[in-house]
């Protein structure tokens, strides 16, 4: 995807995004509520045309081969809908046939695994048993591209550990997975690569490991004499001093010009650790809300 | 009355998701019999050409299945006989289906869970509904009552019939209220609710023409039959009033004693599980439009068929007309007899049935619409399913789905005149052969429906107004006295009245093309927008 840009009215859902999920990775795209994450999504699966931009999805056009693409594809919509009167697992197996063929082992093994009655009808399905039809459709299926918007909202703290497990062991083979998410430690746990997107941009990109490092470090420090002086040290932000106690964040690479500068304070203990992703995502948040 | 509280605001959210809605419906319902009253005026100003066109009908046991009996011939008479009954399957409609929307819909939707948590009692949605109903019955009553006055007919026929259809509404939204409750699915709810309008509707229509044969007695079962028993205007029988007012008062009774006994979102009726695994027939877009599309299918298929039956039995009471009122036969003769009334009364019928076939093509097409909105498409357009495939697979019961709901019709007209005759499948090719004339016309209507679905899909409403005006235009908009070319604008006018009149190919091929282009307009339409959520 790049440069894409898509209105609703007077609202513009995509600014101009660019991004790009290589074949074989688990890919987190992560963003707050309204950032343009579903809309991205929407418009790789043809479902939505941009205003303008360009996208290519396993090598072809969405909106113009959008066929013949999805049945290399499936797809879990954030806000899964059934259809009343059809059971759990008939969804489950209409769905596979219409992408193209379902992996009936995996199937009964996904089944068991997430605990999922099939005999139940659409309408008597909790939100969560909802997210779980579709789940298992898509896992159960045999494509090369899974689109998951945010797959284990609604689900309980138990069901995200099989959903990740899941994913680790028999998915990841080979195939290549955009995961959009809110919960950050399945998005640490399974990701190779991140995409942070705010106001239908991607504002940053790249493994976690290079996030990290384009990132702040978070430093906390005991020392015996006035530690003041550590706010000339370019790089540093968010210093708080409580008498001989120290926080700071500094630029990952200004991080050796601040050491140096505590080093002749009397270093009694030092604590300091990469951000965690859940930083870097309020990180971004909450510029929003400041402005 | 803890369980009550909240009503209040609950009718005030009611009337603002629906104030178009709801003025509409007034509205129309209020001032159809006024104009209808006012084009009579116009039309029938001596009492000796009332008495002309009261002598056509007054015996006709096929006029009186169509419109019920005629009482009186004075202006206010004859409009409660031309419309009100007619009309007061419409208050019925809008009863039923205002109740429904703003019951079981939301409970279905979860709306219904996010008010139940406030300070909202148990029974007041239901409670809302039906304030909000009853006002409209009363309000419509009052319009046609002031009108019908201001018309200068007798205040007590108008009056009654006012009250009469205030109390239909009445009844009504205890039918609605009952069958919100039996189901978690609020489409099989309002299946049940317009089903039991329709049977209604058959019960008076086969009491009222079948007056010889001893099934008088059925017009005293039907909620419809008694507006013709109240007489309005023809020597009113005030307590008939009183029937519509206990039948309410029963269905709304059962209404809360069933609510009170469930929980929210569930039905009466608990769910039964069903197969853990799709069948043969659910692997592609087309079999599983036919699994959400059957039910409706069949119900409307029965339910025409059996106004068929009833149409093709008042077909031989024709004849006995013409026997009775040799004033008249001279007329006939110039219409072709006997065998020409019968067949122009079987044209009408099957035009009649046209348009209630239309009402099913449109709402097979805008199914679309239901699962669009519904984020039930974007699972099927995700998978390699092209969105054309996607489209006909509904769009198929808007045009296959007329060809043979109107093929059954005809035969089950033909059939039941027959037998009524004596010659079982002599008449059946003939009435086939007219109802399928009007096939080009219930497609133009699909064709509409298809192409606001691609081209404005936020304005897919707009298709019951075409519908609802080619209703009125057809059934009023001569009485009404309406210019030729407004009455033009209606596709049903162009239909040669098969087997009345000779069957004229020209129309019908170029409502054919219209209703092509129109069908090809939705779709390159689809194709190009944007799926929308």
């Amino acid at each position: 995807m790049s440069g894409l840009v898509k209105t609703f009215g007077a609202t513009r859902a995509l600014d101009g995004l660019d991004m790009e999920v290589a074949t074989g990775e688990i890919h987190g795209f992560l963003g707050p509520n309204g950032a343009g994450k579903t809309t991205a999504i929407r418009i790789v699966l043809g479902l939505l045309r941009q205003d303008s931009g360009s996208v290519s999805l396993l090598g072809g056009d969405p909106w113009s081969e959008a066929t013949e693409l999805h049945r290399r594809l499936a797809y879990v919509p954030g806000d899964v809908m059934l259809w009343p009167t059809l059971t759990g697992g008939e969804v489950i197996d209409l769905l596979g046939r219409l992408r193209g063929g379902l992996d009936e082992e995996r199937k009964a093994m996904l089944l068991e695994r997430f605990d999922l009655d099939p005999t139940k009808k659409g309408r008597t399905y909790s939100k969560g048993n909802r997210q779980k039809v579709a789940l298992i459709a898509a896992l159960a299926s045999n494509v090369e591209l899974l689109i998951l918007d945010e797959p284990t909202a609604g689900l309980d703290p138990l069901m995200e550990a099989q959903f990740r497990e899941v994913v680790e062991r028999d998915i990841r083979d080979g195939r290549t997975v955009l995961l959009a998410s809110h919960i950050l430690a399945e998005v640490e746990a399974l990701c190779d690569r991140v995409s942070i997107v705010r106001k239908g941009r991607i504002v940053e990109s790249g493994t976690l490991a290079e996030l990290r490092h384009l990132t702040r470090t978070n430093v906390s420090a005991e020392v015996s004499s006035d530690p003041a002086a550590i706010a000339q040290v370019p790089g540093v932000h968010e210093l708080r001093v409580h008498d001989h106690r120290v926080e700071f964040e500094v630029d990952s690479d200004r991080l050796g010009e601040a050491v140096k500068a505590l080093a002749p304070l009397g270093v009694r203990s030092l604590i300091s650790h990469p951000p965690t992703l859940e930083e870097l995502f309020m990180r971004h948040y909450q510029d929003e809300v400041v402005e | 009355m803890t369980t009550l509280v909240g009503t209040w605001s609950l009718i005030r959210l009611i009337l603002r998701r629906d104030r178009f809605r709801l003025t509409v419906w007034i509205l129309v319902l209020g001032l159809v019999p006024v104009m209808t009253a006012s084009a009579f005026i116009g039309l029938y100003p001596t009492e000796a050409s009332r008495q002309a066109l009261a002598a056509t009908v007054v015996d006709s046991p096929a006029f009186n299945a169509l419109l019920g009996p005629l009482y009186d011939i004075s202006i206010g008479g004859l409009t409660a006989w031309r419309i009100g009954t007619l009309g007061s399957v419409f208050v019925a409609l809008m009863a039923v289906l205002t109740m429904i929307r703003h019951t079981r819909d939301d409970e279905e939707a979860g709306r219904r869970e996010l008010l139940g948590s406030t300070v909202v009692g148990h029974h007041a949605p239901l409670a809302a509904a039906i304030i909000v109903v009853v006002a409209i019955g009363l309000l419509v009553g009052l319009i046609i009552t002031a009108g019908m006055v201001g018309l200068g007919e007798a205040l007590t026929g108008s009056l009654a019939f006012g009250l009469g259809y205030a109390l239909v509404a009445f009844a009504f939204a205890g039918v609605g209220a009952v069958s919100a409750q039996l189901t978690e699915s609020a489409s099989t709810g309002r299946g049940i609710a317009v089903g039991t309008v329709g049977f209604a509707f058959l019960l008076r229509m086969a009491g009222d023409a079948g007056a010889d044969s001893g099934l008088s007695w059925l017009t005293w079962v039907s909620p419809f039959g008694w507006f013709s028993k109240l007489r309005p205007f023809g020597g009113e029988e005030w307590w008939v009033l009183s029937l519509w007012l206990l039948f309410g008062l029963v269905t709304i009774g059962a209404a809360f004693a069933i609510s009170a006994r469930r929980d929210v979102g569930a039905g009466a009726f608990p769910p039964r599980p069903g197969p853990a695994e799709a069948g043969a027939t659910l692997g592609n877009p087309f079999g599983l439009a036919w699994r959400l599309q059957r039910g409706a299918f069949i119900g409307w298929a029965l339910g025409i068929g059996a106004i068929g039956v009833v149409y093709g039995a008042a077909g031989d009471s024709i004849g006995d007309l013409l026997e009775s009122n040799p004033q008249f036969a001279e007329i006939f003769e110039q219409l072709g007899g006997e065998q020409g009334i019968t067949d122009t009364f079987f044209s009408a019928a099957v035009g009649i049935i046209a348009i209630i076939v239309s009402a099913y093509a449109i709402r097979s097409v805008l199914r679309l619409r239901v699962e669009e909105e519904g984020q039930r498409a974007e699972h099927v357009l995700a998978t390699a399913t092209p969105r054309l495939r996607w489209a006909w697979s509904h769009l198929v019961f808007g045009v296959a789905g007329p060809v043979l709901i109107l093929a059954l019709a005809g035969i089950l007209v033909g059939v039941s005149y027959g037998l009524v005759i004596g010659d079982v499948w002599g008449p059946v090719p003939r009435i086939v052969g007219a109802a399928m004339t009007q096939l080009p016309a219930v497609w133009v209507l699909t064709g509409i429906a298809m192409a606001l679905y691609g081209l404005a899909p936020g304005f897919v409403a707009v298709s019951w107004g075409f519908l609802v005006a080619f209703l009125l235009l057809g059934q009023l908009g001569q009485i009404l006295q309406f210019p030729q070319w407004t009455l033009d604008l209606s596709p049903f006018s162009h239909i040669p009245m098969v087997p009345a009149e000779e069957l004229e190919a020209m129309p019908l091929v170029i409502l054919v093309l219209i209703a092509g282009g129109l069908i090809g307009a939705g779709l390159v339409g689809f194709r190009r927008r944007d799926v929308d959520f």
